[in-house]
Parts: C-alpha cells; structure tokens; sequence
C-alpha cells in the first residue's frame, strides 16, 4: 500500500521484509492512543527510574536527570551536577521511622556518585574521588546498604560512607549485580558471575568477601537476573540462557538459543549463512517469578521456569536489537528495540497446534561447549506440545532513534526512552479523555458556571 | 435642544436646505450617554433619525456630492499668524481628501469653536492663569462639501504663541452623518485619548521650555545685577542717571518674568489637581505621577534657585559698602556653579523680542508635543481611522459579531479569526491610553535627565475623574447651564469654562504684552551695555556668550533632527502598512460584492459607498473605468493643505505635514506595489473560481504571496481561502475525506513538488484546521525535510516538498514510519491517503457539485457549518452526563453508551462526525483546562485507504 510512497526504499525492504512481522494500522487491541512528547535531554537518555506512581526519572549521556510527572507530562526538576554521562541509576528509599522518603543515586563516568532529593534537586551527598565509574549499583534494602560495581565493588551505607571494597581483576569489571539469599551477591564479570558474601560484623562493620565463581558461560554475560527467592538466571553473549539455583549456586537449566530456522524453510541461505553473535546475544532479561522473557538478538523468547519449559518465541519479534522487555502479566509481553518502535505481544495458544514446530526451531539443551559452528550439529527438533506463540497486538511508533528503555505505569501509561533524546508518554486516549472531562465539570464547578 | 438637534438632522437627510454657516448638526455632552441607551450601538432617543428618508429613496444620494472618496482624520490648527490651516490628515496622503478643500474645512472646523485661549489676571493674583479648557466635541455638517464631521477641539500651550496657547483641533471627517451621529460616542472616546496623550506630551514639553525660560531669565537677571553692581561702581552721581533707571527698570521686568514664569509653572503643575469635568479625559496614572513629580521637582528647583538670586541680590546690596571687587568674583563663582547644576542647558541672555509676532516661527505639533507622545497620538488616530473604515452598515454588523463573539470565547478559538484585544476595549471602558507604552519598561524613552522615574502612585490626587459623585454634580450644572443657554450654545462648544473665562482676556493680554515689550528694551540695553561695559574680565563672559548661542543653537537643532527622523520613520512606516490595510478593508467589504456586481447603480454612487479600492479587486471593466475616473481626480490635492508655517521656512518642516509636494509617493497610492501584488493575485483567483476549469495548475507558477502564517491570518486572505476550498473541492472528489482528517485532528500531509500549488492548497485547507492557532500555528505551508515526531505535534496541516534526491526517500521514509499517524494528499499524482470516511455530515460542504461559485460565498458556507459544529461540539462538551456517571453505581460501559446515543440519536451523527464532534470537543476542554496550549496527541489506529481521482 504503501510501495508508491516508499519508491527507492523497495530492494532494501525486501530484504528484511520477511521474517518480520507487520501488524498494520489497525491495532484494536492497542489502548494508547495519544501521545506527550517529554524533551529536556541533550543526548541519548538511557535510563528510566519510577519513583513513586506518578513520577520516574530518565537519565542519560547529557549528564543530566530529570523528574517527571507521567500524569502531565511536567518537568518537576532537573538534577545537573554529573559532568559526563550517567552509567547507572536506582532509587533508594531513605526509611525513617514513619516515612520512606524516595531518594536517588546516580553514578556517572565522570567518577562520582551522587545521592538526590527529587522533591527538591538538592544533591544530598556526592562521592567524587572514585578510582573508576561505576557501572552498575544494587540497593540491599533489608541491610541499609548499597552496592556499586565497576572495576571494584564498594558497600556503602546509606550514609554514603564506604564499608568496605574489594579490588576485582578483570579487564571488564563487574557489569550486573543481584542479591541473592544468606547475604550474597552475585556479579556479573565478563564470562563468570562471581558470588560474594557479605559478612556483618556486630560492631555494625561490613566486609565482602569472594566465595565462588560460576563459569558455564561461554562468552560475556550481558544479563543477569533474579528470578524468584530460589532461582536466579544470566544470558550471555553467545545465547546461553542458565538458570541458576541462589543458594547452591547450581545449574539448573542451561538453554543455547541459536534461531535457527527449521529445514522445512525455503531460506536456507540465512540459516546456512554465519551468524552474527548479536544475532543470539541475550540482551535483557525479564521476569515475573514464573515466567523468564529473554531479548535474544531482534527476538523474544519465554521460558517458564517452573515447569522448566519454553513458552514461546519468536525470532524476529523486531527488525533490530531488542533493547528491554517487560513481562505486563502471564499473558503480556512488551519490548523496545533499536529499530525505533515498542511492541507489544500477546502469548496466545496456536490456533493449530498441530504444527507447532513449523515458525522455527532453535538449539536447546546443548549442553558442553557447543562453539556456534558447532550449533547446527547439535540442535535437536523438540516437538514441544504446549509451545505456544507471540502475537503482536500492537506497536508504538513515535521515537526517531533506538528505544533504550521504557517503565509502565500500568493503565497511566507508558514512559519511553531513547537515542532520539525524547521521552514519550504514552497514554490511553480514551481514560484521558475521562480525567479530563472530570477537571472540566470541576473547574466548572469551581468557577461557578463559564 | 433636543428637538432642534432632530430638526436639523432631518434637515442634513432630506437634503434641503443647510445652512450655509458651519451647520452645527448638534451637539453632546458626554454625560449623557450610558444612561439612556441599553445597548451600546443604540442612539440615544435625540439622535433618532427617520430610517427612510422622505423624498430621496436613493441611499446614496446624500453621500453623492461628497468630494472625498473615504473618511479621513483632519488635524488643524488655528494659528494666530494666518488663521486656522490644516496640518495633517490621516491617512496621510493626498489623494484621500480628493477634491475636498481641507483649508475652507478647517476653517469651519475651527470656526465652530475658537477655543478662548486665556490669560489673564484674575482678582486677586498678580500673575497671568494658564486656562485649562476642557476639550470640546462637536458635530458639523456641511452641505456643500456633502461632509459631516466630528470635531475635538484642544488646546496645547506654547509659551511663544499669544496667551500661552494654541487652539487645534482634530476632525474625523465622513460622508455619512449618520455614521458619525452612531459613532459619537466611540468617537469621542477615541480622540480624548488621542488628546490626552497630546495634552499629556504637551505639558512636559511646556514644562521643559518653561524651565529653560527660567534659567535664560535667572541669567540675564544676574548679569543685569552685575551691571548695576558694576554702574555703581563707576560712580554714585551716576545712580541717578536715565542710564541707570533704565537699567534697574530692565532690572525689575526680569524679576517679575520670573515670578511669572514660576508661577505659570506652578499653576501647570497644579494641572492634575483640577477636578477634571471631562469623564473620558482619562490619562495614565503612571504617566501623571511621572509628570506630576517632575513638575514638582522642577518647581523645587526653582523655588529653591530663586531665592538664592534674590538673596545673593540683597547680599550684593550689602556687601557693597564693604567691598565692591569680590562682587565679580563672586558672580563667576556663582555662574560656574550654575553651569555645574544644570549641565543640560546652558542659559542665555534673553534678547530682546521682535515686534513683529509674524516674525517668530511657531512651534509644530511634534515640537509642542514630545515626539514619542505625538507619534502615539498620530499612531492612534490611525488606529482609529481604520477601525472606523467602511460604511455604517459593515461597522455595525461587525460590532454584533465582536460582541456575539465575546460571549462565546469557549469555542470561538476553534474557527473564528481572532479578536485582537485592541479592539475589544471599544465598548466604551476608560482605559487610559499610554503614550509611552507603561506596561513595557519605558526607560529608554524618558531618559531625560531631570526626570525621575517611578514615584509611588500614593501621591495620585485623590479627586480622579472617576469620583462618580464629583461628576454626577458636573453633569448636574452643566445640564442646568446647557438650559439656560440653550440655543446660543449651538454655536460654540458646550464647555462652559471657556466661557467664563472668555471676558477679561483682552486686558491682560494687552498688560503682559507691554511688559514683555518693556523686557526687549530691556535686553537691548542690556546687551548693548555688555558689550561695552564689560571691562573687568572680558574672558569670562565674552567668550562663554557664543559659546552658549552656538550651543543653544545646536540643541534645537538637534533636536529638529531627531524629531524628522522619527516622523520619517513613521513615514515609512506608514507606506508599509497602508497597502495591507487597504487590502483589509477591501476585503472586508467584500459583501458588497453583488452589489458592485450588479451594475445597477451609477458608478459614481456606488463609488461613494465603498473605498475604491475594492474596485481594483473585483474588477469588471466599466468598475475599473470609474475607479480610474476617481483617480484621475486628484490633481487640486496637493495644493489643499498649507505644508508650511507662513514664515517658517525650516526645511524639516516639510516632512511633519500632509501632502507635501514628495515626489516618491506617487497621486494614486493605490499602485503601490504590495497592494497590486495582492490585487492581482486575488483578480486571478476569482477568475479561476469563477471560471471552474478544473485546472489546478493554472498559475500555479506563481508562488503563493506570503501571506497569513507568521502573522494574523486576516478576514481577507480566509476570504481568499475561500476560493482555495471551493476549487479543492469541486477539483477532487475526495476532498470530503481530506476536509474530515482536518477536521477530525489527523495530521494531513499535503505532498508535492510545486510550491506554489502546495502553498495554495495548504492556506485553503486551513479554513478547516480546527484551532489553528492565533497566527496559524498549527500550520505550516512548506516544509522540505523529513516529518518528525514534534511536527505531527505542532503542525495539523503540513505542505511537504517531494524531492527526489536521498533527502528524498528520507523524507518518504518519515512519512511511512509515520503513516499511521497522518493523512496524505499527493497533489502531483493527486492522491489521498487517509482512513475511509463515513458520515453525512461534510456532505454538505465537501459536495463538488456544489452550486456555489464564489469563494466568498463559500467561506461563508463552510464558516456557517463549521459554526454549527462549533456550537454541537460546545453542547457535547458541557453536558455532564454525556461524559460522567450520573450515580456511582454506573460503569463506565453506561456512560459510553449515553454518549455513543446522544451523538447518534440525538446529533445524529455517524461514526465520522461523531469523531470530529469527539475531536472538537477535545479541544475546547484542552482550551478551556489549560489555556496555554499543553501539547498532546492523540490518535487512533486505523487502516488508510488510497483515494485516486
């Protein structure tokens, strides 16, 4: 429809056309139908933080962190202070007696960390003097404490006072951090996670200490994941998806997704044709407690961890990287990706279950060190009967570069980040409509007539 | 009274007899208005005149023998070198008084009431009272020239001119009494508040010579002293001699011009105390508080440098026996100082006075008045020459609508033009008119150094005119005096303080004329004596005496300079804008259209009835021949007003006055080359209309003028869009689609490789953007790179370039990507893409068999539609029900369905119209929420379809 409009850009279309999938104009299903544009940053905005339920902060490479009001779209403050971009941010709440005041931390490559008041954009407390920026940042609520992960792993109090630290030798430093049960922590370090235990001493003083390395992985781990108090996961580079046991620190399931396309399929080409690691590089991991969503590469994949079975997948859920995911609800699935857009899928029964195997096939169970060549030799047809599919039911198309990150504020709306250095809110036209024939009659009201 | 006013009104109609002398048609007092008429257009009873004429049953016929094509804003002056003359006319060009004699007018004008300009000694007072007169408004008529007018009368003071004042007036001048008599109120409205301002710049100025005059007198008063110190000193046997009587005679004129000067400044500085009589006389207070403590200021300063003179003097007097030699020393002392204190002005001997008063060029207006407070004056009187352009008819129904359009400000911002707040105020609120603008900081303008800015506005005399009561017992007296004059005012102005201080005015003129002769001889003397007898230090004043005559020469010269400049500016700025809003009015006179096409009348009526212009557009051929008849008329122009003050041969002077013989403007402003842009531009587009060929590309060459976007969209060019729309319309058959994702809120992309055609395309599509903003915001007419996501934000109607370069398939990429979100006209391959439209609704406008051949017809059509859906979407937007529950136990699945079947059932309305009903609605609340556009966007996701031809 539209090829008279396209013209010149038809050979190139044609090209990625096909695996995938366009849902069309008509999105019945798709509730967000009107749109804020929210500007302020200056570069890329890479983060999203939800504060309270009305109000996130986005950061980005400007430096810069601002607050938002989702409800209307205002900018409260605008926190300046880091001179180079931020790498990490996270709410910590500063628990008093009665109340719990949210606050934030940010760390930034200019090699400091700050604490913020939202409310106010005062920095509360900075630390300037770090010997490297930090690159990830883990809030251990129950112990007042705070983590920061780079090329040395610090414990803070909430006081920003350094408890202890521990040198790491690695090239890459630590990229991800969890909490896992017994005071544990687990790091995400190039191809290992490292699981640290924190030790409290009655004098109130903290040391950290390394007790175990994890190394199944392949390659560099690019997500790592808690996934419920017993279970936690990490994916690699390479498309390794392990599920871990949090206390013994055991494999549980370890999963190679390689998208490979079933024989049945006429393209061979692609399938024969060396695939690119980012092709199966797990980019982000999401979860529910039951349910593990995966961004593998430009696709989706769902994993139940309960009955230990795939749930469903699709290859080519965008045309570019997925960026973040997020699990709506057992049955909702939404993504970014670089390609500009957000998707959002239903996991829906095949209509026929008869031939489920016939969208695609991937490598699983391959256990040993299966390089990628090895990957076709070593993928198995697994007719699995309760495979069911991701149905696209609906997109948003707004952002003129990669969508890095999104946060849903359930039916307020949705906030999404990007390269593009604007933040979207995307709302439900119809309940908006409703709010604001609601202020209408009250100011209305308050006027006293027109 | 009130009946003669009706008689003589039926007289000036029925066209008889009218008295040969300025016939003064009647006359108001301000105070009678507001109680008498309920609505504001509405005569009061006095005014009613018989709304069919007796004999004449030719509406134009009365206005048939007037001698100018347009109503016009005369300023004159009575000079009492040569008598009233006229100084100015707005608009300021030659041709627009046509054959009319401006100087025979302004006699009449000026005849009808010489303001008594008066000076006197009241018992009681040693010192010559400055009058305040009150302005005085008139209406005359003069049968001859077929002219009506309202006239304001005012006085300036001018210290130079006889009794410290000078007597103008300002007229608006028309054809139609009728016009006139309706608009007396506004009116004279206006022109207080132009007079004010004048009055206002008047008195600063007056103020300022007043203190230059002192400081001339306070010198020549100390160098006379020394003089005298310097006689005595030669000898007493010469004390007593006819020299020195001279001398002390010369002594005692200059100290009384000094307390009479002091006075003069006192009594102008008690200026805003008077109780003011005039209601509409309403000046801005900060500006009053300014001028207020200036004069104060001024006095102080005087109050205070007086008294040392007059002791230094008594000091002299007694120093003398112990030391005659200080006294020189001591004076140059002093004059230093003096020099020190008031940098600005460097005083001179007064010399003495030509006899001739002939002799003495008179102040011009800009001088009288401050240059910025005569250019708002002028700026103002402008503004209400055109805000009074067209006939009585057009004003009328334009008031109703501004005022119809008032009351409906929730949803008048969706298709109705704005209303510039300007006009708004003319409901006859009293909002003081600031010349120096004191809302914006004002520093640059009064950066004088003797002023000081911003004293506390407690100090406002507490008797403002406002005092209901105080006026009440104004009106009440001056009713009483009205009766008891009654007829014998019919001839002169109805301000009664003029009168009682017309009587002593001969004698005091006559006493202070002597002593100012007395003073001349004074200075000769005194002058001549300087120069011999200015033995003991000859470089002390010697030297400083040119120098000061040089200075104060340059002074005034410079500030010629800068007064031309400014008035230059005007100029020019003037020929910029005249063409436009000749447009304007031709535009909005565009009604008469039928009219003009009907050919019934004469031409020369119908040219009476309507600026000539308005032939130029509509032209058909025997319309363009009477228009040129008109033009060729105005040859006498040039000749009617005096240019130049009799004596005053300053080559500045030209550019202050109308009409003077400027080679650049040429006789028929009317081909200047803006206005014929336009005149052609709009010529070819009602051909095009008109002739319904249904080629678009027809001058599609010519690039749009730039009009509208970027400024206020004007009645003219929507007219114009008009026949944009129609030919849309009747060109393509899915208009009624593009026209429904108009008016529904989805962005339309109109695509295209012809600006022009894309330009033009775009400014007739925007007649149906709702809201689009005051200056067309939410429009823009020709982009060329690709769409973004903020465009579809700002802009509801986008002019896009195709281009086949990498920009381009860019730019064809953004529009895919967005697609969803817009709807696309493709004017090359003419093309629509757009969700599928069902509805009855645009049926009605969108038909493209549609029976209408005038694009101003149309715009009226779609204007009338839209109006309706206006009022639709108003009533759907403020019924409570339709969009909450009425209980808490109702869902919201309820209300969806009350509202689905009260735009069905009730608007009936399809899906379509309810969408754009939807749409519109969403709007006003957006507008009435948060006035200050909060941008957001919503759509909905639905299949386009592709509409060919």
């Amino acid at each position: 429809m539209l090829r008279w409009i396209l013209g010149g850009r038809e050979a190139q279309g044609s090209l990625e056309k096909s695996p995938v999938l366009c849902i069309g104009e008509e999105q019945p299903k798709n509730c967000f139908t009107e749109l804020q544009v929210l500007k302020g940053h200056f570069d890329i905005v890479r983060f999203l933080v939800q504060i309270d339920d009305f109000r996130c902060a986005s950061a980005g490479d400007d430096g810069l962190v601002l607050i938002w009001n989702i409800e209307t779209g205002e900018r409260l403050q605008e926190l300046r202070g880091h001179s180079q971009q931020i790498t990490a941010i996270t709410t910590f709440v500063c628990r008093s007696d009665v109340t719990a005041h949210p606050s934030l931390i940010t760390a930034s490559s200019d090699r400091t960390l700050s604490l913020w008041d939202p409310d106010t954009a005062n920095r509360i407390q900075t630390i300037s003097d770090l010997q490297s920026s930090v690159k990830c940042l883990l809030v251990l609520e129950r112990l007042s404490l705070w983590v920061s992960g780079g090329e040395e792993l610090c414990v803070w109090n909430k006081d920003f006072q350094l408890q202890c630290h521990r040198q790491q030798h690695s090239d890459t430093g630590i990229t991800a951090l969890i909490e896992l049960p017994k005071n544990c922590l687990a790091a995400a370090m190039d191809k290992e996670i490292v699981i640290h235990r924190l030790t409290l001493s009655t004098d109130s003083s903290v040391s950290v200490s390394e007790i175990h390395r994890l190394s199944e992985h392949q390659d560099q781990i690019r997500a790592l994941i808690s996934v419920n108090d017993g279970l936690f996961a990490s994916g690699s580079h390479a498309g390794e998806l392990i599920l871990w046991d949090s206390i013994s620190w055991t494999t549980q399931a370890t999963m190679h997704i390689l998208w490979e396309e079933s024989q049945a399929s006429t393209q061979t080409e692609i399938r024969l044709g060396a695939q690119k690691p980012s092709e199966m590089s797990i980019q982000h991991l999401s979860t529910n407690g039951k349910l593990l969503l995966a961004a593998v590469g430009s696709g989706l994949y769902v994993y139940n961890v309960v009955s230990r079975t795939v749930v469903a997948y699709r290859k080519a859920a965008h045309d570019s990287n997925v960026l973040h995911t997020t699990l709506l609800s057992d049955s909702e699935v939404m993504s970014c990706s670089e390609d500009g857009s957000v998707r959002m899928w239903e996991i829906q029964d095949l209509p026929l279950p008869a031939e489920p195997a016939s969208a695609g096939f991937f490598g699983m169970w391959t256990f040993g060190r299966s390089s990628k060549q090895s990957g076709p030799q070593s993928k198995k047809v697994v007719d699995i009967p309760n495979l069911r599919t991701l149905e696209l039911t609906g997109d948003l198309i707004g952002h003129s570069g990669a969508v890095q990150m999104f946060i849903s504020f359930k039916e307020k709306g949705l906030v999404t980040c990007s390269t593009d250095h604007l933040l979207i809110l995307w709302k439900n036209g119809d309940t908006q409509s409703r709010l604001r024939s609601l202020a209408l009659f009250h100011k209305l009201e308050e006027n006293g007539g027109l | 009274m009130t009946q003669s006013a009706n008689a003589v009104s039926h007289a000036s109609l029925t066209n008889n007899t009218m008295i040969g002398s300025p016939d003064v048609v009647a006359f108001t007092k301000e105070d009678e208005y507001g109680q008498t008429s309920p609505e504001p257009w509405d005569l009061p009873e006095e005014f009613s005149v018989p709304l069919h004429p007796l004999a004449d049953s030719n509406p134009w016929a009365k206005t048939s023998y007037a001698k100018f094509t347009k109503d016009f804003i005369l300023i004159s002056e009575f000079s009492e070198q040569v008598g009233p003359q006229p100084l100015l006319t707005i608009p300021d060009e030659p041709k627009i008084c046509g054959t009319f004699d401006l100087n025979y007018f302004s006699l009449r004008i000026m005849s009808v009431d010489y303001q008594a300009s008066f000076v006197g000694h009241p018992p009681g007072s040693g010192y010559p009272r400055l009058s305040f007169v009150e302005d005085s408004r008139v209406v005359l008529g003069d049968s001859k020239e077929g002219a009506f007018a309202y006239v304001h009368h005012f006085t300036l003071y001018d210290l130079e001119a006889r009794g410290f004042v000078r007597p103008f007036c300002m007229a608006y001048i028309a054809a139609d009494e009728k016009k006139i008599m309706l608009q007396f109120q506004e009116l004279s409205l206006r022109f207080s508040q132009a007079s004010e301002c004048l009055k206002a710049g008047n008195r600063r100025a007056f103020a300022k010579e007043l203190q230059r005059k002192l400081q001339d007198l306070e010198y020549t008063h100390s160098v006379l002293q020394r003089e005298e110190g310097l006689q005595r000193e030669a000898g007493p046997q010469c004390v007593y001699s006819a020299h020195a009587v001279e001398k002390a005679n010369e002594l005692a004129n200059v100290e009384k011009s000094i307390y009479e000067h002091r006075d003069l400044l006192k009594q102008i500085c008690s200026y805003h105390r008077r109780p003011r009589r005039d209601p509409q006389a309403v000046a801005c207070r900060r500006c009053m508080t300014e001028c207020l403590s200036e004069c104060e200021e001024l006095l102080d300063k005087y109050a205070k440098l007086a008294e040392p003179v007059s002791h230094s003097e008594k000091g002299g007097k007694g120093e003398g026996g112990e030391g005659w030699l200080d006294d020189s020393r001591g004076e140059e002392e002093e004059d230093e100082d003096g020099v020190k204190r008031r940098p600005s002005y460097t005083p001179q001997l007064i010399k003495a006075k030509s006899a001739k008063c002939f002799d003495k060029r008179l102040k011009i207006l800009p001088e009288l008045c401050e240059g910025t407070f005569y250019e708002a004056a002028v700026e103002l009187l402008k503004e209400t020459e055109r805000s009074f352009r067209g006939d009585l008819c057009y004003l009328h129904t334009r008031r109703l609508d501004k005022a119809l359009r008032k009351n409906l400000r929730v949803v008048n911002f969706l298709f109705e033009e704005e209303l510039d707040d300007n006009a708004e105020d003319e409901s006859g609120t009293l909002r003081p008119f600031c010349a120096v603008n004191h809302s914006v900081d004002n520093h640059v303008h009064l950066n004088s150094p003797h002023i000081v800015l911003g004293p506390d506005t407690t100090q406002l005399h507490p008797s403002k005119p406002q005092d209901p009561l105080n006026v009440a017992s104004e009106t009440s007296t001056t009713r009483q005096s009205e009766l008891g004059l009654g007829e014998s005012q019919l001839e002169s102005s109805p301000s009664d303080q003029t009168l009682e201080t017309q009587e002593s005015s001969e004698e005091t003129k006559g006493s202070f004329s002597s002593d100012k002769s007395g003073l001349e001889l004074a200075e000769k003397r005194e002058s001549m004596a300087s120069m011999i007898s200015e033995g003991p230090d000859p470089d002390s004043d010697l030297t400083p005496e040119p120098d000061q005559n040089t200075d104060a020469g340059r002074e005034s010269s410079s500030e010629d300079v800068e007064t031309t400049a400014g008035e230059e500016d005007d100029g020019d700025h003037e020929r910029d804008q005249t063409p436009v809003s000749l447009l304007e009015v031709a535009s909005e006179l565009d009604d008469c259209d039928s009219l003009n096409e009907s050919k019934l009348l004469p031409p020369i009526d119908a040219a009476c009835c309507m600026p000539q212009e308005h032939f130029l557009h509509e032209a058909s051929a025997p319309d363009t021949m009477s228009s040129v008849q008109q033009n060729s008329h105005p040859k006498p122009s040039q000749i009617l007003v005096v240019n130049q003050e009799p004596q005053a041969l300053l080559p500045v002077q030209g550019e202050y006055t109308v009409g003077s013989p400027c080679s650049e403007s040429p006789p028929t402003s009317l081909e200047l080359p803006v206005g014929l842009l336009g005149d052609v531009a709009s010529q070819t587009s009602v051909e095009e209309g008109s002739d319904c060929t249904l080629s678009a590309s027809t001058g599609s060459d010519r690039a749009a003028s730039p009009l509208g976007y970027g400024g206020t969209v004007t009645l003219r060019e929507r007219k114009k869009a008009g026949q944009g729309a129609l030919r849309f319309v009747r060109q393509y058959p899915f208009a009624m689609q593009a026209l429904w994702c108009l008016l529904r809120g989805r962005t339309l992309v109109v695509i295209g490789s012809d600006e022009g055609r894309v330009r033009r395309l775009v400014l007739a599509l925007a007649l149906f953007v709702p809201s689009p903003g005051k200056c067309g915001e939410r429009v823009q007419a020709w982009l060329s790179c690709p769409l973004t996501l903020t465009d579809l934000l700002r802009w509801k109607l986008i002019g896009l370039q195709r281009v086949g370069s990498p920009v381009g398939s860019s730019l064809l990429y953004s529009l895919s990507r967005y697609s969803r979100y817009i709807s696309i006209l493709d004017v090359d391959m003419k093309t629509l893409r757009c969700p599928p439209y069902s509805g009855r609704l645009l049926a009605n406008i969108a038909d493209h068999r549609t029976y209408i051949r005038r694009g101003s017809t149309f715009f009226l059509h779609i204007q009338s539609t839209l109006c309706r859906l206006a009022a639709r979407a108003f009533l759907f937007t403020f019924t409570h029900h339709l969009h909450l529950p009425v209980s808490p136990v109702e869902g919201q699945e309820v209300v969806e369905s009350r509202r689905r079947s009260f735009l069905q059932e009730q608007l009936g309305l399809d899906k379509g119209d309810s969408q754009v009903l939807l749409y519109l609605s969403q709007l006003i609340t957006q507008q009435y929420l948060w006035p200050a556009n909060r941008s957001s966007f919503s759509f909905d996701y639905t299949t386009s379809v592709l509409y060919k031809i």
